[in-house]
């Protein structure tokens, strides 16, 4: 659907893309290696880029559908015990290079079931209902984790007590991977065919209903694509933190992931990845202040919500090749011309 | 073309409509007329697929529709232009064609330059965001937008709301040019003066009942509607 643009063709665009995802995974990588980076900033630049897709994958469902779910915590936590229980069991027998990506896949897979079973139903409902359905899902998620700890005479989920020991597998290379991937298959799939049909649902949704758009099937494919991402990020945490404790993904985190899209804007990809860097690492940074670190967070959120109730970005997205757009025509036609003026 | 056969429906306990039934021929307009909650929003939408009738059934095309989902009707060649023009807001006049033509697999050139000389001002505005354009604009963005899936069959949900009498004038031209180019339309109106202007047939709906039909001429001179609908 998307007229021909011009500039830059998609193969180079696409290039210059992962060339600069490249160079930031050399550059912090090797930083790490130099001991620039610290491994404790390592741990928080991590820590941010599984917030990312927390952020980003919430944003799907927040910002492009235009639903309010509070139930990403939940997601979270079941793409995370899954991928725990199995990485538990296969660390042993599976060389790392199998395990975990598989890994990483079965949360996926797992949280996507969970959002496709609560997608169902809840889609049904708008607005506050949507946003009470979730947030029940994500507490009976919470509560279940922390009062059962075997499933049919295994012990899997270790209850209250946590599930620990879970192999540390989550690297800083794996984690930005997956950034990178995630943000990329989003990205792609907005700009397509069935993007816009997501979009136009966001922008109404008896229109959408009455341009043919199967909007049932629309809203739940974004809403368990959704929760697939979210169930990687709870992957990826699981192998980064190496315990899972119920209590971790509880309301709050739900919350958390959410401010992180409405600071960055609704339906911005840039937004997300920017606001939940800044939320992951400031109250890390803030340490010092100890007490106040908390205070500085909420101040800055009531300030942006003040001066930019949109959140930081609004509903704009970052393109790299409008932004090189220019320059790359200057380029070629400069090149052309002068073709022309040899002859 | 569509045929409505005794159609009951219900919003829960209330019953919306009561048994109605009425038929559009091809190449026809077809007005249904009157006053607010009588019911004509309701048969639109069930004929849509938005609403279920409990009991009756729908024919279009020689094909039962009744248990069609909303987006298949689409496909069937049956395009709905809601109350309220409900057009994408924040899309430009260009993206909202474009999503006009989800059911077709590509949006052909030819396609939009027919909607651009039906409606030359959407031309002048076509990378505009829809949401700043007036409420005539809008009107005719929605009609754009249903013409772009080609239908056989057109429903208009009151084209003639919030505008001022020129551009109401104006939508009714352009619905009589769309029809005289081979589009079948159903129009649901308040305003029933201008409706039975271009209407071919008519029927009036009160309070879930058909009461009268007729020819747009002869239902304008009955005493009855214009007691009713057109004062005096």
């Amino acid at each position: 659907m998307i007229k021909g643009y011009k500039g830059i063709p998609m193969p180079v665009r696409y290039l210059i893309n992962a060339g600069l995802f490249v160079v930031f995974l050399v550059v912090v990588s090797s930083l790490t290696d130099a001991k620039v980076i610290s491994t404790y900033n390592n741990k928080i630049i991590m820590l941010i880029g599984i917030n990312i897709i927390l952020a980003v994958s919430l944003n799907l469902a927040t910002g492009y559908l235009g639903q309010l779910p509070l139930g990403h915590a939940g997601f979270m936590a079941v793409g995370a015990y899954a991928s725990a229980i199995f990485m538990k069991a296969v660390i042993k027998t599976l060389p790392l290079g199998l395990s975990l990506p598989l890994g990483l896949l079965i949360g996926g897979l797992v949280a996507a079931v969970f959002g496709f079973i609560i997608g169902i139903p809840a889609l049904r409902l708008k607005g506050d209902y949507l946003a009470i359905i979730t947030l029940g899902f994500g507490e009976i998620i919470r509560v279940i984790l922390l009062n059962i700890d075997s499933v049919i005479g295994f012990k899997l989920t270790y209850g209250a007590a946590g599930l620990k020991s879970i192999p540390k597998t989550t690297t800083f290379l794996d984690t930005f991977i997956c950034v990178f991937l995630v943000c990329f298959v989003i990205h792609a799939i907005l700009k397509s065919r069935h993007g816009r049909a997501v979009l136009s649902i966001r922008e109404n949704e008896i229109a959408a209903e009455s341009c043919g758009i199967n909007t049932t099937y629309y809203k739940t494919m974004a809403f368990v694509m959704s929760a697939f991402f979210a169930g990687v990020a709870g992957s990826l945490y699981a192998g980064y933190i190496g315990i899972l404790d119920p209590t971790g993904f509880g309301f709050m985190k739900s919350i958390e992931i959410l401010v992180m899209v409405v600071l960055g804007g609704m339906g911005s990809m840039i937004g997300s990845v920017i606001s939940a860097t800044v939320l992951t690492a400031l109250p890390e940074f803030l340490r010092e202040f100890d007490a106040y670190r908390m205070v500085v967070y909420s101040l800055l959120l009531v300030v942006v919500m003040i001066f930019k109730p949109t959140g930081l970005m609004g509903t704009y997205d970052f393109s790299l090749s409008r932004l090189l757009g220019k320059p790359w025509e200057r380029l070629t036609s400069g090149g052309k011309s002068k073709k022309a003026g040899d002859r | 073309m569509l045929t409505v056969n005794d159609i009951n429906v219900y919003y829960g306990p209330i019953h919306a409509i009561k048994g109605v039934s009425f038929e559009v021929r091809p190449g026809e307009i077809v007005a249904l007329i009157g006053a607010n909650g009588a019911g004509k929003s309701t048969v639109l939408k069930t004929i849509s697929g938005l609403l279920r009738p409990k009991t009756g059934n729908i024919v279009f095309d020689g094909r039962d529709i009744t248990k069609l989902e909303a987006h298949k009707v689409v496909r069937a060649g049956l395009a709905h232009v809601p109350e309220g023009r409900r057009i994408f807001l924040q899309m430009t006049v260009i993206e909202n064609l474009e999503m006009g033509a989800f059911t077709k697999s590509t949006v052909s050139e030819e396609d939009l330059e027919d909607i651009f000389t039906k409606f030359p001002r959407l031309k002048e505005r076509r990378k505009q965001v829809a949401g700043t354009l007036s409420g005539g604009e809008q009107q005719m963005l929605a009609m754009g937008r249903a013409l772009m899936s080609k239908p056989k069959l057109m429903m208009l949900d009151e084209p003639s709301m919030g505008l001022a009498p020129i551009l109401v004038e104006q939508v009714f031209s352009i619905i009589t040019e769309l029809n005289k180019a081979g589009t079948t339309i159903l129009l649901v109106e308040q305003n029933a003066g201008m409706a039975l202007d271009v209407a071919h047939r008519a029927y009036v709906l009160e309070t879930g009942n058909i009461t009268l039909s007729g020819t747009g001429e002869e239902l304008a001179q009955s005493d009855e509607i214009r007691k009713a609908y057109l004062g005096g």
